[in-house]
């Protein structure tokens, strides 16, 4: 490889290119959402997978909120980078966090 | 003895004071299950009722929360004692419950809007805290098959949950 090429090829390793958008799984079972804490991406997908038999709900006070039916997945593409506290509105002892990075 | 306490246990259930708390016995699964079914059936009752009369939609949202959960959990409580042959066993603690729940349905009943809504929402954050109770420091103790412990640690998680969103609704109403 020439060192032009090894240049070019450093400078795509390194990320001037956008990494790929990723999908993160946050799995509910017997009300627990499990990783609690994430990390993420602004571009990147949650998806909560609901083992429960019941319906929960991914809610950030004055903020968004995403219906878990039971069961089933649902998911939300983090539009910006902060940090949100988010809980199950059925339930409120149901606790997770994420935390995206620009 | 046995008669003494649990018809002990069932005169304080009717008058309201630390009800399950000083059960001497303990109960066995098939009770234990029996007791745990009557206690959702029993709010899925006073939910049906909230549905029916309230005009508030946040108390109806949340009667309708306690119906789907309630009735969920049931079910997974029915498919669970088939599935260990077990057949719950109606007792004291059950009837005294239902006896309870039927009288404040009754008072309940009478009430009309505003008024409902708050006796409905501040019976549920009592009446959860009271199942919760009873949960943590009987039901879950005295349970002997795992499963079934499994089933009501679910069942007080959710349950647990049922409080603070009533509480929440309470707050809401003021």
């Amino acid at each position: 490889m020439s060192k032009r090429h090894l240049w070019i090829a450093l400078t795509l390793a390194i990320g001037i290119v956008p990494a790929q958008a990723e999908t993160i799984q946050v799995t509910i079972d017997k009300l627990v959402f499990s990783p609690a804490s994430v990390e993420a991406k602004a571009g990147d997908t949650i998806e909560w997978v609901n083992k429960d038999v019941f319906a929960h709900t991914a809610t950030v006070k004055g903020g968004w909120e995403v219906m878990i039916p039971p069961k089933k997945s649902a998911s939300l593409t983090l539009q910006k980078a902060e940090t949100v506290d988010y809980f199950c509105r059925f339930h409120p002892n149901m606790k997770g966090r994420l935390v995206v990075a620009p | 003895m046995l008669i003494r306490h649990t018809a002990t246990l069932a005169a304080m259930l009717l008058l309201g004071t630390a009800p399950f708390a000083q059960a001497a016995d303990k109960p066995t699964d098939p009770q234990i299950a029996h007791i745990a079914y009557t206690a959702g059936v029993i709010d899925v009752e006073a939910a049906k009722l909230a549905i029916g009369k309230s005009k508030n939609k946040d108390v109806v949202d949340f009667a309708n929360d306690m119906v789907r959960d309630h009735e969920a959990v049931n079910l997974q409580a029915l498919d669970l004692v088939k599935k260990l042959k077990v057949t719950p066993e109606d007792n004291a603690t059950s009837q005294a419950l239902s006896k309870a729940a039927a009288d404040e349905r009754a008072k309940l009943a009478k009430l009309e809007g505003a008024a409902f809504d708050k006796a409905y929402v501040d019976n549920e954050v009592a009446y959860h805290k009271q199942v919760n109770g009873a949960l943590e420091t009987l039901l879950i103790p005295s349970a002997s098959n795992a499963e079934l412990k499994s089933l009501l640690e679910t069942g007080l998680k959710i349950f647990q949950g049922h409080e603070q969103h009533a509480e929440h609704v309470a707050g809401m109403l003021k």
